[in-house]
């Protein structure tokens, strides 16, 4: 049994129904902190989080900088800012230059989250239509986490399902309604 | 069997944290500049790029490197401070301090204002064009400090990509811009050079918030996106600095997602106007 310690979740175009399909069937009292970079442009609103926070057993939030990643709770990243982990399990902020012309972006939290959780984390890359979160997932499965991408087949973009699995060695290539189970199995 | 790489990884990732350490060590005797206390993830992220882009073999052999090349230096000082930054960044900010902080502005004969952590200028000119609007500019005195000389070289000339403005002016725009925001700067080939009258009233000046003192004074001290990359500790004492360098009543403005939360100090400011991130110095202790 495999003592995982957080997930991360990468999304893009399509993420508002992708998103929809996995973190409310999450149960209250799931074990596990869920942290997700959706790419949304800089000017939105804080929309995405009321509407999981009305449809999710979980709470959901945005990641406020300096804040301590707590278990069962479900984090996204805000509009207009690299979401970063630490190796104390906190968050920091950055307005640095977008990366993959994103900000925030899957790859700088996967690539911090990965070296701060090493085989403790559970990687996910969703619908999307770039290529942002490949080497982020790489950088997971390096250090030993488990790497799972939704099946390009059942995703609404598949561009980025497919850069991801062609980069990284993915341990599990998911249909979208497979994966909330998947995870309340492997947690 | 082989030796799990995980484990490989994990001794690179301690000798990496170890190297960093030292490389900011290195800094601060050489140059005064103190990373110290900046963000650990992020100050890693930006020097494992600088290694990659100049092909080192490793973050000592840049430490070596940066030690006796001055250019090599100014690139990691560059790399350490992010100065992305943009007119109008937050316009819901800019009209908050519109409605909400400037008729208070407007009992003052005389106004001190400070931007702490400028970068390129953009939120300065913001700030000057918002007082102009209001019929302050001319009785306020302006200090925008960065610790980045080249940045505040960008700030002083004032001289911006002419791609950008489309953006400047939809944060205008909904910023409450009373006029046009054409009427502002001229285009030359690439690039726009705002106008002169807007930097009548502004100082740029070299401050390092670790390192150097309080500004006297202040009615308003803008400091947005500059404390995110500070540890607690940090952030604590420069909060410490600002209230000291506020005159009673005076407006401490932070960036969206920064706050007074971990601030010793933070029960010394109102939180009036928290949603835009703006405090106010108490009046009484
Ligand atoms: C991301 S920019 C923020 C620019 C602007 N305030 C804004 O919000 O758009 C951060 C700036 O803080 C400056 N900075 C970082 N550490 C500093 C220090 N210790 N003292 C003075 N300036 C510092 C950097 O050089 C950079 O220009």
């Amino acid at each position: 049994m495999h003592n995982y310690k957080a997930i991360v979740i990468g999304v893009s175009a399509g993420g508002l129904h992708a998103l929809g399909q996995i973190l409310p069937k999450l149960p209250a009292d799931f074990p596990l902190p869920v942290i997700i970079v959706q790419h949304i442009s800089p000017q939105s609103d804080n929309f995405m989080i009321r509407h999981f926070n009305s449809i999710s057993k979980l709470a959901v939030k945005e990641a406020d900088e300096k804040e301590e990643i707590v278990p069962g709770t479900i984090y996204f990243a805000p509009p207009n800012y690299h979401l970063i982990v630490e190796n104390d399990f906190t968050f920091s902020l950055s307005v640095d230059e977008r990366v993959n012309f994103s900000r925030p972006s899957i790859d700088v939290l996967f690539e911090t989250a990965a070296e701060a959780y090493a085989e403790t984390l559970i990687g996910i890359i969703l619908t999307g239509a770039n290529n942002d979160g490949s080497r982020g997932l790489k950088r997971i499965k390096d250090f030993g986490g488990f790497t799972i991408v939704q099946n390009p087949a059942t995703s609404e973009v598949s561009a980025m399902p497919e850069a991801a699995i062609k980069i990284a060695k993915v341990d599990k290539i998911l249909d979208l309604d497979k994966i909330a189970d998947f995870l309340m199995r492997l947690t | 069997m082989a030796l799990p790489i995980k484990d490989e990884l994990e001794i690179i990732k301690e000798n990496e944290n170890i190297e960093i350490e030292l490389l900011l060590n290195a800094i601060f005797m050489k140059f005064g500049y103190d990373f110290r206390n900046y963000g650990k993830a992020h100050i890693k992220r930006r020097i494992l790029h600088r290694k990659m882009v100049s092909g080192m073999n490793s973050i000592s052999e840049m430490t070596h490197k940066m030690l006796y090349d001055p250019l090599f230096y100014q690139e990691i000082l560059q790399d350490l401070s992010i100065t992305v930054t943009e007119m109008f960044r937050d316009p819901s900010f800019y009209l908050s301090l519109r409605s909400e902080i400037a008729p208070l502005l407007k009992t003052y004969p005389f106004l001190k204002i400070w931007h702490a952590g400028c970068a390129t200028g953009e939120e300065v000119y913001s700030m000057a064009i918002l007082l102009k609007e209001e019929g302050l500019l001319k009785r306020t005195q302006i200090y925008a400090t960065d610790f980045n000389q080249l940045a505040l070289q960008k700030a002083r000339a004032g001289i911006y990509p002419i791609d950008r403005i489309k953006e400047f002016t939809q944060n205008y725009q909904k910023s409450g811009g009373k006029s046009s925001f054409s009427d502002y700067y001229n285009a030359r080939y690439d690039s726009v050079i705002l106008n002169e009258s807007l930097r009548e009233n502004v100082v740029f000046a070299d401050h390092n918030l670790v390192t150097d003192s309080v500004f006297g004074e202040m009615n308003m001290i803008i400091c947005r996106n500059v404390m995110i990359y500070f540890d607690k500790e940090l952030q604590n004492k420069v909060i410490k600095l600002f209230h000291d360098s506020l005159v009673p009543g005076g407006f401490l403005c932070l960036g969206s997602k920064e706050s007074l939360r971990f601030a010793e100090s933070s029960p010394r400011f109102e939180s009036t106007f928290d949603k835009e991130k703006i405090y106010r110095k108490k009046f009484t202790v």
